[in-house]
């Protein structure tokens, strides 16, 4: 038999693990990758990656980081993947080190551990304030030793278009686009997985690179796959607000000691340490995200009147800071100007990261033939709100589950790679070029760019951290009125080559769709759980929502089936509470 | 407060000529080069008032941690993405790296870089991606010592500054020296120390920097580079004079 042809679309952390994968299992892999995979948004995680290690003797287990994962996720994760994770990580962790990843260490020469949000013992490997560049440069050149030895090809600064489909509704593989030409391809494959991202920049200023966009993620739903839980967006708590970007403060600045207060009565406040005993600063994001919302929205108790509270960590050792945080405090004396070993630093609440994306099952399948995910753009691991530091463990973890699965599916495969006729391939290219054209043409009135603006606006004034059933339907409505206008816009550059303009309209073509699911995904699940807040609805229900909201395409919206019920055999649903210990 | 004037030297494609173009950009607090470049694909319109293609440059992350969107700005090549409007003069001006062949106005091929980092091996060959246990013990400060090479983003300003990384050298850039100390220097990685000392022997290696230390002045990251090309230096002579004895 042939070599299975599996395709990667993505190359941060998840696509680059899924392709090493396998390739070392004998796969002939392709990478495709809007930029040089050096630069996927994997490096912007920071603090750290979680494995229950237990080196610190605190009775660390497998079982404490499965519980808080799940505990955190307010239930809505499947447990038995959470367990198989958690049970993953240690060799992970383990893996990296000896690829070269330059992880903090003890005393003893020992993998160092630090604290993180909703947890009470130190779970978390780190590199400095740097850990997602590191452990994404340690992949970066694993890729290139395979690259030297023919064992993967790299795509890099090309745009996935489409997925290939038969007729028989079978992934075949993929179409993309040459940013440098605009020459579109049509690219055959047993086999794809979609390692694109998050989604977050639909929401425009998030602490996300500027290529997070969930084009791919969208266009494969729209394609067919189902879509999970797109109404769980993660806020994290501590960014530097901004117009081009909210740039992200670790959360391990308060796991490390950081403290979190405003002003009051002349007075430093440190609200979640009196409202949240247990666990003070380091509660879980969506814990400490909506207190400062209600401290700064509803009390107006932010720093100078601005939309801002303090982080504090002018109380830390320098030394400790230099070896332990540098990544983060660089960021913020570029960027803000002040040095936050001596002025608290100003942060807000930002959108950071999605819970919800493609549906997969346990092997990270997809509901299409052929096609697999892994990482952010997935659904899976972190129910309905993620714990810090498990992003990464879920990226690398679930790209070494996609690829052996996708192996394993193409040895399945009856007719492979090579059976399929070329006019299939033929045709998918000349539907994204017909596209592309029209896209071209386009000389309406409207700016998409402000397009694109309002439409951010909308979901960040709308369906963020409080949303009300009365706005989101709003909110909805806009989001049909700008796609709309959408057809009515005009692309300001028309040439043929290099042209960036027209994946920013392609993209922001689905990201109306991508709205909508985030939109009215969280007007139908009526009560509040994890990240997903509706003061119409303040409980958790988990007679009735303990269940993934599959969310299917259809051309006028998206159709929402509850039927799929959380797994809970192992931890029984109790009242999540970040006041006492549990 | 005034419009903020920028000047960007243009090239629709890697063999037109450069032209110039001005535009006015409302200020903004804090704005970065970045905002006003997204200012300008937003309303592609010159000072002049003459409408145009929104200029086309590479970014990602916006926080200096992945290279992407470097360029030179008034003369200096560092990560527009950091470089602050407050801190400039104006007319700021924009310009492609020089270094390396243009795709479009600020947009450079680097992939050269990478090419460079293959020659050198610059990884740790691992015998595979599974579960094999703890890795090596590693002193803390060997570990801080490493982690700032460990931080390159190969994003070209070491390239950009050199006197000798040029068309007309084979030299690699001071990036690819950094990088090799930091394999060599990590226990698994150090046991193809060897290999990766013969390859900077050979041709764009040690033998052509020119001393010149610009690298290590605009290293975003502060990475000690000279330190590093000074430690291979001597580390090759070690190796050589070994194998002559072997």
């Amino acid at each position: 038999m042939a070599k299975p042809k599996i395709i990667v679309v993505g190359g941060g952390l998840s696509g680059l693990m899924a392709a090493l994968k396998a390739a070392e299992k004998g796969a002939e892999v392709s990478i495709f990758s809007v930029v040089p995979v050096r630069r996927s948004h994997s490096v912007c995680a920071q603090g750290g990656i979680n494995a229950a290690l237990n080196t610190k003797g605190e009775g660390d287990s497998i079982d404490a980081h499965t519980y808080d994962t799940v505990y955190g996720g307010d239930f809505l994760a499947h447990q038995s993947v959470v367990k198989r994770l958690c049970n993953a990580a240690p060799g992970i962790v383990w893996m990296f080190d000896r690829m070269g990843v330059m992880f903090n260490r003890t005393k003893e020469g020992l993998l160092d551990l630090r604290l993180f949000g909703g947890v009470k013992k130190r779970r978390t490997c780190f590199s400095g304030a740097t850990t997602g560049q590191q452990l994404m440069y340690a992949l970066d050149e694993q890729i290139r030793r395979f690259e030297v030895q023919n064992l993967v090809k790299k795509y890099e600064n090309w745009e996935f278009a489409s997925l290939i489909m038969d007729n028989e509704g079978v992934c075949r593989g993929i179409t993309a686009t040459d940013k440098s030409t605009m020459e579109t391809a049509a690219f055959v494959a047993d086999a794809v997985i979609m390692c694109t991202g998050g989604f977050n920049h639909v929401f425009g200023t998030c602490t996300n690179s500027t290529h997070c966009t969930g084009y791919a993620a969208t266009e494969v739903y729209k394609r067919g796959a189902f879509f999970a839980n797109p109404e769980f967006v993660q806020f994290h708590p501590t960014a530097i607000p901004g117009t081009d970007k909210c740039r992200l403060i670790s959360e391990a600045a308060r796991g490390e000691g950081g403290r979190i207060w405003v002003p009051k009565d002349g007075k430093p406040w440190y609200f979640l340490e009196e409202w949240y005993p247990a666990y003070g600063n380091t509660v879980p994001r969506d814990v400490a995200a909506r207190a400062i919302w209600k401290v700064v929205k509803e009390m107006k108790l932010g720093v100078d009147g601005e939309d801002v509270v303090y982080l504090d960590l002018t109380h830390l050792d320098h030394e400790a800071l230099a070896e332990r945080l540098e990544g983060i405090l660089e960021i913020y004396e570029k960027f803000v100007g002040d040095d936050p070993r001596k002025i608290p630093m100003k942060v807000f609440p930002a959108v950071h990261y999605s819970m919800g994306g493609i549906w997969v099952d346990f092997e990270h399948r997809t509901s299409l033939p052929g096609l697999f995910a892994a990482g952010e753009c997935d659904y899976q691991y972190h129910g309905a709100n993620r714990l810090g530091a498990n992003s990464l463990l879920s990226a690398i973890h679930s790209g070494m589950v996609a690829g052996p699965a996708a192996i394993e599916y193409a040895k399945g495969l009856k007719k492979g790679a090579d059976a399929v006729p070329s006019s299939l391939l033929a045709d998918e290219k000349s539907r994204q070029d017909d596209v592309n054209r029209k896209i071209i043409a386009m000389d309406g009135p409207e700016n998409p760019h402000l397009l694109k603006q309002e439409l951010s606006a909308w979901l960040t004034d709308n369906a963020t951290i409080v949303r009300h059933d009365k706005k989101l339907k709003e909110t909805d409505d806009k989001i049909r009125e700008l796609a709309g206008r959408f057809e009515r816009s005009k692309i300001h550059d028309k040439g043929a080559f290099a042209n960036e303009e027209l994946f920013f309209m392609r993209t922001l073509a689905n990201q109306f769709d991508l709205a909508r699911m985030i939109v009215l995904g969280a007007l139908g699940r009526a009560e509040s759980r994890g990240s997903h807040y509706k003061p119409e609805t303040p409980n958790r229900d988990d007679e009735k929502w303990l269940c993934i909201t599959k969310t299917s395409y259809t051309p006028d919206g998206p159709k929402f089936d509850y039927s799929e019920k959380v797994e809970i055999q192992d931890i029984k649903p109790v009242q999540r509470r970040y006041d006492v210990a549990h | 407060m005034d419009d903020i004037r920028l000047k960007i030297r243009r090239q629709d494609g890697p063999d037109d000529l450069p032209y110039w173009e001005e535009f006015a950009i409302p200020y903004r607090p804090k704005m970065n080069v970045v905002m006003c470049l997204q200012a300008i694909t937003d309303n592609p319109v010159t000072a002049e008032g003459i409408p145009t293609t929104p200029v086309v440059w590479e970014c990602s992350c916006l926080e200096e941690v992945c290279g992407s969107c470097t360029m030179l700005v008034n003369g200096k090549v560092r990560q527009s993405c950091s470089a602050l409007v407050d801190q400039l003069s104006q007319p700021i001006i924009l310009e492609p790296m020089t270094k390396f062949p243009v795709v479009r106005d600020l947009r450079v091929d680097r992939s050269k870089m990478f090419e460079s980092l293959k020659k050198v091996g610059a990884w740790v060959t691992v015998d595979g991606f599974h579960d094999l246990g703890p890795g090596p013990r590693m002193a803390p400060a060997d570990q801080q010592k490493a982690y700032h090479f460990s931080r390159c983003m190969v994003c070209g300003c070491c390239c950009e500054a050199c006197p000798q990384f040029n068309s007309r050298s084979p030299f690699m850039g001071a990036f690819v020296i950094g990088q090799a100390f930091l394999f060599n220097s990590h226990p698994i990685g150090g046991l193809e120390k060897g290999k990766r000392l013969e390859a900077l022997m050979g041709e764009g290696g040690l033998a052509d920097c020119g001393n010149a230390q610009n690298c290590e002045k605009l290293c975003p990251k502060n990475i000690p580079l000279t330190e590093s090309i000074a430690r291979l230096g001597w580390d090759s002579t070690v190796h050589t004079i070994k194998k002559f004895l072997r």
